[in-house]
């Protein structure tokens, strides 16, 4: 899977980048031929703004947050994430990695069905060795923060869909990672309650020293982000605060 | 971890009581077909074990068991008694005869005629009347098997049969372990037996032997052999080979066998397809967790503490099942003095281990080939 690139063709990362890409591309195999997804990115995100990922469906925005986050490897080039060479990790490594400093917010949720809310929001706590009580005592703080304290003690199943959702966003941060992704948080949602949930991100997830990815092709909420960055066929095409002027996204 | 992974588990009822079950049902054949069989094997040997106060049992040459034997000429017993080392020898005879009752059925039964004067060969302990009953005229005792199969649910003392055209009486019921085919055993005297199994020249079955020193029981035996030309078994030895007797002529080890595979084979089945369908049904929360950042380490370990629960609750209610199983049924003659040998517990909790390690690694697989990348999509 990961190959190793030739560092001499990237270009220095800035130290304070949260996140930093050089020349990643990724290839996929579909059968007898190879597609490629990714054509050298090149990208540099700060922590302390919310930056979004937009593009197309199939542009390849999951690919390449994904390999922002460490959990899919590129065909070739470099990733840092707070200055680590991640793919340089050995496989056990890379994922305590991601224990310690990557919160996820996956678009099913994947919540644990007979655990609790709160169970269900300490489990990178409890996956780093935390005591079972002290790690619930702090998921329930953040399910506090998130305004669903009240529902701690609930399964999922007993939770409507946005309440889960929450519980998911409370276990992205209830350790306090240092980089949050998220896809896609409002594509299953309407416009105001989408419009909520971005919101709430801003307010929880976005920090001084924390990175906050998000990816969607939601034009609802375009307006929200710090930074905007649209991906086209794998390249980036745009970077800046709005949106470019053309109708992109108009659907 | 172990905690959420077992809680994954268990917040799956149905999943989780078809695992208990699975394991439960595989622990429970395994452990109780071995045992039947076992003790089953073990009657082979009741005839010997019955009579616990013989060191050294002497024979025809070609005599194998207790029940395949061929007299010997009377003269046998002075010869083994002149064997330097032979405390006592008493003859026994093993018969088959028919018996008619008194509502006319026709029962084969075994006839054992036990030494005149010591009463050695007579089973230890009674369950009715005493040994001395026969010194009465066509006093005969019935072994319990045989009062439960000819008289059940009646006493069969004072019973008068027709032995051979010969007439006896129950005097007595004997406590002794049943033969493998439960046969009814009447015990009497010597002299008496001989009236009533048909006359040929040589009718000595047997010569009971006890050594001087007990010890040295299996140098005894080959120094009669040596002296007399008849074949010598220690009771350990007679006692074996009436197990590998039925070992090789019946057929019962392939059944047997056969059972307990089955009992595994259905426990991987039930097992590995319940596994697995937990595993499917949780693997976009493996997936997360390993996301998250749960190392397919821990992972192993999540899945290895899963089915280590499943096994250790399905493998002690099969065990109980068995206890419980050989408890009900120990009035039963056919089960009288069954016990569980230590090592079948042994094997079937090996056969547990290897069941769930076997459907444990099969579904761990698919979690660890599970790309975490896979939750984003
Ligand atoms: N595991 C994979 N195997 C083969 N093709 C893939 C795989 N993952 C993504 N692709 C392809 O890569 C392209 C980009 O996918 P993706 O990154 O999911 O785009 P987006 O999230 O922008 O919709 C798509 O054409 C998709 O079919
Ligand atoms: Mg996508």
């Amino acid at each position: 899977m990961a190959t190793k690139m030739d560092t001499s063709a990237i270009g220095g990362c800035n130290p304070e980048a949260a996140i930093c890409t050089r020349a990643v591309t990724r290839d996929f195999q579909a059968g007898q031929q190879t597609i490629t997804v990714l054509h050298g990115i090149d990208l540099d995100v700060k922590a302390g703004e919310l930056t979004f990922l937009v593009g197309e469906s199939g542009s390849g925005k999951t690919t390449l947050i994904s390999i922002m986050c460490g959990i899919l490897w590129p065909t070739e080039g470099e990733v840092k994430v707070f200055g680590t060479d991640i793919y340089d990790l050995s496989d056990d490594q890379l994922v305590e990695f991601r224990l310690q400093n990557i919160g996820f917010i996956f678009q099913q949720y994947n919540l644990i069905p007979s655990i609790d809310a709160a169970s269900n929001a300490a489990v990178p706590l409890i996956a780093q060795g935390m005591e079972r009580h002290e790690a619930r005592e702090k998921a329930v703080a953040m399910l506090e923060k998130l305004n669903i304290g009240d529902q701690a003690d609930k399964l999922p199943n007993q939770l409507s869909g946005g309440q889960q959702q929450r519980v998911a966003i409370a276990r992205a941060l209830v350790h306090e990672p240092r980089l949050v992704v998220c896809d896609e948080p409002t594509a299953a949602l309407d416009a105001a309650s989408g419009r909520r949930v971005m919101d709430l991100l801003k307010e929880v997830a976005v920090a001084e020293d924390r990175a906050c990815i998000i990816v969607t092709h939601d034009n609802r909420i375009f307006d929200m982000a710090d930074r905007i960055l649209v991906l086209e066929d794998g390249k980036v095409t745009h970077d800046g605060t709005d949106m470019p002027p053309s109708d992109f996204g108009d659907h | 971890m172990i905690w959420i992974a077992i809680r994954m588990l268990t917040g799956d009822a149905q999943k989780f009581f078809g695992l208990v079950f699975g394991i439960a049902f595989s622990t429970l054949l395994i452990t109780q077909q071995l045992t039947i069989f076992i003790n089953l094997l073990e009657r082979g040997a009741s005839g010997v074990y019955n009579v616990s106060s013989a060191d050294v049992w002497v024979m025809d040459p070609v005599s194998r068991t207790t029940d395949v034997a061929y007299a010997m000429p009377s003269t046998a017993l002075d010869k083994v008694r002149g064997v330097p080392g032979v405390e006592w020898a008493v003859p026994h005879i093993r018969a088959q005869a028919s018996v008619r009752t008194k509502d006319g059925d026709l029962e084969g039964v075994a006839v054992i005629g036990v030494d005149d004067a010591t009463l050695i060969g007579l089973p230890k302990n009674m369950v009715e009347g005493s040994v001395d009953v026969l010194s009465q005229p066509d006093s005969v005792i019935i072994d319990d098997v045989g009062t439960t199969r000819m008289f059940p649910g009646q006493s069969p003392i004072g019973e008068r049969l027709e032995l051979n055209d010969q007439r006896a009486v129950i005097r007595g019921i004997a406590d002794a372990i049943p033969s493998f085919t439960s046969t009814v055993v009447l015990y009497t005297k010597y002299s008496q037996a001989l009236n009533y199994v048909p006359g040929t020249r040589n009718r000595l079955s047997f010569v009971l032997v006890g050594a001087e020193n007990p010890a040295e029981a299996k140098a005894l035996s080959e120094k009669i052999e040596e002296e007399t030309g008849l074949k010598a078994q220690t009771r350990e030895e007679f006692a074996r080979d009436g197990v590998q007797f039925i070992i090789e002529n019946t057929g019962i080890p392939l059944n047997f066998g056969i059972t307990v595979a089955l009992g595994f084979i259905v426990g991987v089945a039930i097992v590995g397809l319940t596994f697995s369908l937990f595993i499917r049904d949780n693997i976009k929360q493996f997936g997360a967790l390993k996301a998250i950042g749960v190392t397919n380490g821990k992972i192993r370990k999540m899945v290895a503490a899963q089915a280590g629960l499943v096994g250790l609750i399905g493998y002690g209610l099969g065990v109980l099942g068995t206890v419980g199983f050989i408890q009900a049924f120990s009035s039963d003659p056919t089960f009288k003095g069954f016990y569980i040998p230590w090592q079948i517990p042994l094997i079937s909790a090996a056969a547990v281990t290897i069941i769930l390690a076997l459907t444990g690694w099969l579904a761990l697989r698919s979690v660890l080939k599970t790309e975490p990348a896979a939750v984003f999509r």
